[in-house]
């Protein structure tokens, strides 16, 4: 047991180095930009730019209007799979999960060609409907992780007796939905915004595919034509992804363990 | 309950399959419609308008040339360094993060180092993308951190034949993102070990080895499995890394896609489709393995 103790070690520490290293070599990097001592300089030039500005908050606000889509989209669904369509469910999951199976890239490919300007539904006709359709595909890309959060969390909670107070109060399904199931599942679907959150901020492929002028692609133009400031947006990239997981982590401990079912 | 109050025309008709029909209250797959709607118009139907455009020329008549064309070399060599990329990290990021979720789980270490982990990983998982790239090429490039002072103590990995824009860089830069996926998704399962089956094991006089062999890893096989295919998905579709990392000198399946998609590079778009059906076919495959792997190994465990 001994021996296994110390292997357990070796594994951790050798572990920890691959995954702090290269953090540590960024930050060390992004700092460098004033010659000969270390400086935030690079982050005071990324943070000033206003592209790095307009890319963050184009992504930001698409990334919003990809969670609230989401949230439309899953919590009514994943419902009523629960209460009224459980044969559904085998089929619902697997298509959940198709997203991880089909590459990104060939999803958004699928929609160029599917949705262009002569097309019956031409959303890439205008600069509106290419961002609709840009919140579609990161909704798209979000849906294995918003629909496990959200069907988690209904896991734990009565869905039918509470429906059926619901209904005996006189509540019709938009209010059933928005002001008796959505508050009890809050959490699991703000772990899923989160995530989504995460997921959507430097998105790369479609953006780029999409021609938005996102987050994602304005780091790639950086990366290919600066040194020292694609280190400082790295790690301000992490940081994005350390505090919405961690924001995951703390709603967790408020998150119901179990279905608090009456006898 | 019997008695549901949704009203409206029954739009829904054509959602439901035809062993539905004999259902007394078809308004119910109503409740299921606007999923289903997205579902087919963002992510199956373009799916397989790409999938059906793999078959045609270009005046839409069936033809497998499009097929055939796909084993130029260049296609070939883009499919293959994918293929080696894909399973390269996800063998080593399944083996890697298997081991540290054991260590951590079952090494005796100090809690501290078992929540640390997992929550580092729920972080690592998630940071892929352009943004790691700059990381490894911040570490890894010529004048990378860890370059630097490899070479400074009298190493130079540049000279020893490594490069960051290369196979084995690229594979270990999504290491960084495939081991805590790994960690994430088998520490549940390893923690549904159950100690008794250990000292069952021991016992009937199993050895250490006996119970890895017979117990832990039969039980731990199917998601293991699962998560290795997830894995290798995951890189095989990733391309905002290997661009940002590699910009073209790596010509991985993604990459060559995208330009096809930006600028018709390959002069073809039908060839285009061709690519996309490729990439959906080995995903695809690698799920059908898993499927199959994973009904005989239940089977088999019960």
């Amino acid at each position: 047991m001994k021996s296994g103790k110390f292997w357990a070690w070796v594994t951790f520490i050798l572990g920890a180095a691959y995954f702090f290293i290269p953090l540590i070599a960024t930050l060390e990097f992004s700092m460098r930009m004033k010659r000969g001592e270390y400086s935030f300089e690079a982050y005071r030039v990324v943070l000033g730019d206003a592209r790095f500005q307009e890319s963050f908050t184009f992504s930001v606000v698409a990334a919003i209007f990809t969670i609230i889509l989401g949230v439309l989209l899953v919590v009514p669904t994943a419902y009523w799979i629960r209460l009224r369509l459980p044969q559904l469910r085998p089929v619902v999951e697997f298509v959940t999960l198709l997203p991880l199976v089909i590459p990104a890239i060939v999803i958004v490919f699928g929609y160029i060609r599917m949705y262009g300007s002569s097309s019956p539904l031409p959303f890439l006709a205008s600069g509106f409907g290419t961002n609709a359709l840009l919140v579609i595909g990161y909704a798209t890309l979000a849906l294995p992780y918003m629909y496990r959060a959200v069907d988690t969390g209904l896991r734990t909670i009565d869905v039918r007796t509470l429906t059926e107070a619901a209904q005996i109060l006189g509540a019709g399904w938009t209010t059933i939905i928005g002001r008796v199931i959505l508050p009890n599942v809050l959490i699991a679907v703000l772990s899923g915004a989160f995530l989504t959150f995460a997921i959507v901020i430097g998105e790369f492929t479609v953006a780029s595919l999409l021609n938005r002028p996102a987050f994602g692609p304005y780091l790639q133009n950086m990366g290919a034509n600066r040194a020292y400031e694609p280190a400082a947006l790295a790690i301000i990239a992490f940081a994005i992804t350390w505090g919405c997981m961690s924001l995951i982590q703390v709603l967790s401990r408020f998150a119901p363990k179990s279905a608090s079912r009456p006898n | 309950m019997t008695d549901i109050s949704l009203s409206g025309p029954s739009a829904a008709d054509k959602t439901i399959p035809p062993g539905a029909r004999a259902m007394r209250l078809p308004t119910q797959w109503l409740g299921a419609a606007p999923f289903i709607i997205f579902a087919l118009m963002f992510l199956i139907l373009p799916t397989l308008y790409l999938i059906i455009g793999a078959f045609q020329n270009a005046d839409g008549a069936f033809t497998l040339q499009n097929i055939a064309d796909l084993a130029q070399p260049t296609i070939v060599a883009a499919y293959w360094i994918s293929i080696k990329v894909s399973i390269a990290s996800s063998l080593l990021g399944a083996f890697i993060g298997l081991a540290i979720a054991v260590a951590i789980v079952r090494g005796g270490l100090p809690n501290w180092t078992r929540s640390a982990a997992l929550t580092f990983s729920g972080v690592a998982s998630q940071f892929a993308g352009v943004p790691l790239a700059f990381a490894f090429l911040a570490t890894l490039g010529r004048l990378g951190l860890l370059t630097v002072l490899l070479r400074s103590i009298g190493f130079d990995l540049y000279q020893h034949g490594f490069n960051v824009l290369s196979f084995w860089g690229l594979t270990l830069t999504y290491l960084y993102f495939q081991i805590p996926l790994m960690v994430v998704i088998i520490v549940p399962a390893i923690d549904g070990l159950k100690k008794e089956w250990g000292e069952a094991a021991a016992t009937l006089g199993a050895t250490q080895w006996q119970y890895w062999r017979m117990v832990v890893i039969p039980v731990l096989w199917p998601s293991f499995l699962g998560t290795f295919i997830l894995l290798f998905a995951n890189a095989f579709g990733a391309i905002a890394t290997a661009y940002a990392l590699t910009g073209s000198s790596l010509n991985i399946v993604p990459i060559v896609l995208y330009a096809q998609i930006r600028g018709d590079v390959l002069h073809n778009a039908n060839l285009g489709y061709a690519i996309a059906f490729g990439m959906i076919f080995i995903t695809g495959l690698a799920n059908v393995f898993y499927i199959w792997f994973r009904t005989r190994s239940e089977r088999w465990l019960k």
